[in-house]
């Protein structure tokens, strides 16, 4: 990061608490990274602690739970002590997130487009045809071909691609800087996740933003993001450029725990008899 | 949920919700729906008369008294139609009640369905007004305790709403008379309109906020206001406290939604989220439960206006109790379960026409 | 103490009685947290002593009259005041709870059972039987309860006997939707099939596997509908169809002070407090179950 100026978030020691009656449950457990202008990407198991991650970065943490960092910077701005509102404000205006099944993260009983004009209102003074026209316009750039018929439909008429490309649109509407995306194509058939990829790609590259890919597909991975963080029980492992995922000569400066995963994955072209399970050293969440 | 998911998965129905598929989809829906509707007005029909012929030991001592003398009880016995078998006398019956002939009424003399046509604006005047109540507060004190879920604003809207549960409602209306007519003074006292203003209002709809309205009469208008106001505030109390505990079940179902979620993640206020996304959600189900706590309210009014003096529906069937008057009280019976289906039958299809994904 | 605690809350219990105590402590432990629960429950406690030990707690017979002292107010000799007979409201109001008690541990008995069955029935069989079943609960259903209750004491005459078959004939239904939805889903559950597979028997299944599944949200339905039932049978008590006089009803006890409300005003209030109190303790305790033991 030597020759970006201002890092757009830069994250220390973030630890994300639950205080249950049962005892305290430790989701993130001192994570630190930074993002610039780039694709970040963040795999691990379920509950290893990265959807949590995301969440924490946008303050969107449900009750039980506390956030605490050493620094949680976005564009050099102290998030931890920003006032609630100001951070609100920064939502989908700064910070946004695609989530993972638009069936359940689209609302009901509003149509999609309104949905989409929503989200440009909250942060530009505009009107309702001001607005509309807005949402007609992103509604193409993220390639449905009759904007003019979508905008008018409920979230269960469109198929979960094409509500997907609608939860895009939504999130990229007020042109953030940052966009998170918690597997953000794991809920679709597999003939549509790469067509979604693209989209969101293209307009991540060409609208220069910062983009936190969280997944557990270590192949998408490493093909879609520049860097990755490998989550296990709410601690960085390791981090790597995503290149070297797929270089058999960088293995041996791999960490166990990712070469346990990528054992477990069965390749194409070289099928192994028994696929290996994980083992889990206690030792790395000291 | 297997039935509607099926049209769902074929790629092809994107543009679906239009043109003569739905105008048959809402066809097979209202004949459904209907189906249903008869079976239970049937099951209705069959109970009344278990219990108006089956039940009593003897139904002819019930229409004639004690010490009737033999030829007398003879011919109540053959007019009631009790020398034919059970079935003939239910399909007797059902062709009555049919026709609207629910019998005679012995305290009034008249026919039972001519009583109900008098005294049920009067309960449908106490029940609306209740249930207005209990929308006006119940929804915002629901919303408030699930969004505060586990804190100190949903421990008080708990506890309201248990207390409302808690309640009966006859002892409320007491108290309520003790201390808002007899000590305060601030209400008018049992009865639908002071006598000094009987005359001024001629009954036009049988409503008489409505009548007074239509024929200016504002000082009766206030009068009966004021008689109105205890009444359906006790009955309020009771629809507030079911609505805002299933407000708040509903509202801690949405608020946990994705959706909700994505609405924060676009920057939404709170307010916004909450009042906007998720309650509008909530009222899906919200309709159903509005309309269920209007029918309850009917029973309500049994009690209540048996308290207020209030000549409704609730106060004929219990008139009818105390004077053995079965006809008026299985007439009444059969009135108000079938208000309870075609309550619930409108609640289902407005429920249908809110939620986008069954319209 | 601190090796119970370790006990109950061992994160790999080595036995099923352990397992066991340990939910059940875990249940308790959230059931404390909840002030409101925990006045439920201590209100419901008071009711079953306050019942058990009536003739030690009531200062006075509460069917003796006593003429020269009607209608006196309340003060120190007669707490809640005396009735239009006499007699003191608060030895009524504490043998009225032996009554309240009666009825609802009648109508428990007899619609738990009964429901359970139903459900059970119509939900394991299927098919025209749970069709013709669901379709008779929608018609109870469909009737509001007070109504029916109503008409069934008109028909068999007024009296505690009868209140209490009419408050049963029209309380089955909803336990009965219970028993059966919790029905559906257990019995179509893997390891339902997984104990089918072991060769377990259909008793076995029934009564180790679906019936401790159906008994939370059961016992939650029993102690929310407790207070229904209170009330219902207070409003027939009111209309004089329930318990007849002179037995100290606390429904028949409002009844009776109506008359006076306006000049002697704690004949109707205290009875009415009385069951105020008792249908919001059990409210109270089963609205705090139900978080604890019915988290869906």
């Amino acid at each position: 990061m030597s020759e970006a100026v201002v890092a757009l978030l830069e994250v220390d020691n973030l630890k994300v608490n639950f205080h249950t009656p049962t005892g305290i449950v430790r989701a993130v457990r001192g994570l630190s990274f930074s993002l610039g202008r780039e694709r970040l990407g963040i795999v691990g198991e379920s509950g290893s602690g990265k959807s949590m991650t995301g969440r924490a970065i946008l303050d969107l943490i449900p009750y039980p739970g506390e956030v605490l960092a050493d620094r949680m910077l976005f564009r050099g701005e102290d998030l931890l002590t920003m006032p609630k509102a100001t951070r609100r404000k920064l939502r989908g205006r700064r910070i946004s997130m695609v989530m993972q099944d638009p069936k359940f993260s689209l609302n009901p009983v509003m149509t999609v487009g309104d949905q989409i004009a929503e989200a440009y209102r909250v942060h530009h003074k505009a009107n309702a045809r001001e607005a509309r026209e807005r949402t007609l316009a992103m509604l193409d750039a993220v390639q449905i071909r009759e904007p003019e018929r979508v905008y008018a439909l409920y979230p269960h008429e469109v198929s979960g691609g094409m509500g997907q490309r609608v939860m895009i649109a939504m999130m990229l509407i007020a042109e953030p800087d940052i966009l998170i995306a918690d597997e953000p194509t794991s809920a679709l058939d597999v003939t549509v996740q790469l067509q979604v990829l693209k989209i969101l790609d293209d307009l991540v590259t060409s609208r220069g933003m910062g983009l936190i890919f969280i997944s557990h597909d270590l192949h998408l991975v490493q093909s879609f993001c520049d860097r990755v963080i490998v989550m296990y029980g709410g601690k960085a492992m390791e981090t790597m450029p995503a290149a070297e995922l797929a270089d058999p000569s960088a293995m041996s400066r791999r960490h166990p725990y990712t070469l346990g995963l990528l054992g477990c994955l069965p390749e194409l072209g070289n099928p192994k008899g028994r696929l290996s399970t994980l083992t889990r050293d206690p030792e790395w969440l000291a | 949920m297997a039935s509607s998911s099926g049209p769902m998965t074929g790629p092809a129905t994107a543009p679906s919700g239009s043109g003569p598929g739905r105008l048959t989809r809402w066809g097979k829906l209202l004949s459904r729906e209907l189906t249903t509707v008869a079976i239970t007005m049937f099951g209705l029909l069959a109970i009344t008369f278990l219990i108006a012929r089956v039940i009593p030991i003897d139904p002819v001592l019930a229409v004639v008294g004690d010490n009737a003398r033999p030829d007398v009880y003879e011919a109540a016995r053959l007019a009631l139609g009790l020398d034919k078998p059970l079935w003939q006398q239910f399909a007797i019956y059902v062709g009555k009640v049919f026709t609207g002939d629910l019998g005679t009424s012995i305290l009034t003399a008249q026919p039972v369905i001519s009583d109900i046509k008098r005294v049920f604006p009067a309960t449908l005047e106490l029940a609306t007004l209740g249930t207005l109540v209990g929308i006006t507060f119940g929804i915002p004190l629901g919303v408030l305790a699930a969004v505060n879920q586990g804190r100190w604003p949903d421990q008080i809207a708990r506890f309201i709403g248990l207390f409302g549960y808690s309640i009966p409602i006859f002892w409320l209306g007491l108290m309520g008379l003790l201390l808002f007519y007899a000590k305060l003074g601030w209400v008018s006292g049992p009865g639908r309109i002071s006598i000094a203003y009987q005359d001024f209002v001629t009954p036009m709809t049988g409503v008489i906020l409505l009548d007074a309205v239509m024929q200016g009469e504002w000082d009766a208008f206030w009068n009966g206001l004021s008689h109105l106001i205890l009444p359906s505030a006790v009955l309020g109390m009771f629809s507030l406290a079911y609505i805002s505990r299933m407000t708040r079940s509903f509202m801690i179902t949405e608020l946990q939604q994705q959706y909700v979620i994505a609405a924060r993640v676009k920057g939404m206020s709170e307010a916004r989220v909450i009042w906007r996304h998720a309650l509008r959600n909530a009222l899906v189900p919200l309709t159903t439960v509005i309309a269920l706590s209007y029918a309850n309210l009917l029973e309500g009014s049994v009690l209540t206006e048996t308290i207020f003096a209030w000549p409704g529906l609730g106060r004929y069937i219990t008139n009818g109790l105390l004077n053995a008057d079965m006809n008026a009280v299985l007439g009444g019976t059969l009135v108000v379960g079938a208000i309870f289906i075609g309550v619930n039958l409108f609640a289902d299809i407005l429920g249908r026409i809110f939620d986008p994904r069954t319209r | 103490m601190g090796n119970w605690t370790a006990y109950l809350t061992a994160d790999a219990p080595a036995s099923r009685r352990q397992a066991r105590l340990g939910q059940a402590w875990r249940q308790w432990l959230a059931l404390k947290q909840n002030p409101l629960a925990i006045a439920g429950l201590i209100i419901v406690i008071s009711l079953l002593l306050i019942a058990a030990f009536a003739p030690f707690i009531a200062p006075f017979d509460p069917l003796a009259q006593d003429l020269d002292r009607r209608l006196m107010p309340p003060s120190a000799l007669n707490l809640f005041g005396t009735d239009s007979l006499g007699r003191d409201i608060f030895s009524r109001i504490v043998y009225g709870a032996r009554v309240t008690l009666f009825i609802v541990l009648l109508v428990v008995i007899s619609v738990g059972p009964l429901g359970l069955l139903i459900g059970a029935t119509s939900g394991y069989l299927g098919g025209w039987v749970d069709r013709a079943l669901m379709r008779l609960t929608d018609v109870f259903l469909a009737f509001p309860r007070l109504v029916l209750a109503l008409a069934f004491v008109a028909a068999l005459g007024p009296g505690l006997e009868n209140a209490v078959i009419a408050i049963a004939v029209t309380a089955w239904p909803p336990y009965a939707r219970v028993a059966r939805a919790e029905t559906l889903v257990i019995r179509n559950a893997d390891y339902i099939a997984a104990v089918r597979l072991q060769g377990a028997s259909s008793w076995r299944i029934v009564l180790r596997h679906i019936v401790p599944m159906c008994l939370p949200s059961l016992i939650v339905r029993t102690t929310l509908d407790m207070a229904g039932i209170i009330l219902t049978a207070a409003g027939l008590g009111f209309l004089g169809l329930g318990a007849q006089p002179p037995m100290p009803e606390w429904g028949a006890m409002i009844s009776a002070g109506r008359e006076q409300i306006f000049d002697q005003w704690w004949v109707a209030t205290f009875p009415g407090l009385a069951i105020c109190v008792v249908a919001l303790g059990f409210n109270l305790l089963g609205d705090g179950l139900r978080d604890v033991m019915d988290a869906k």
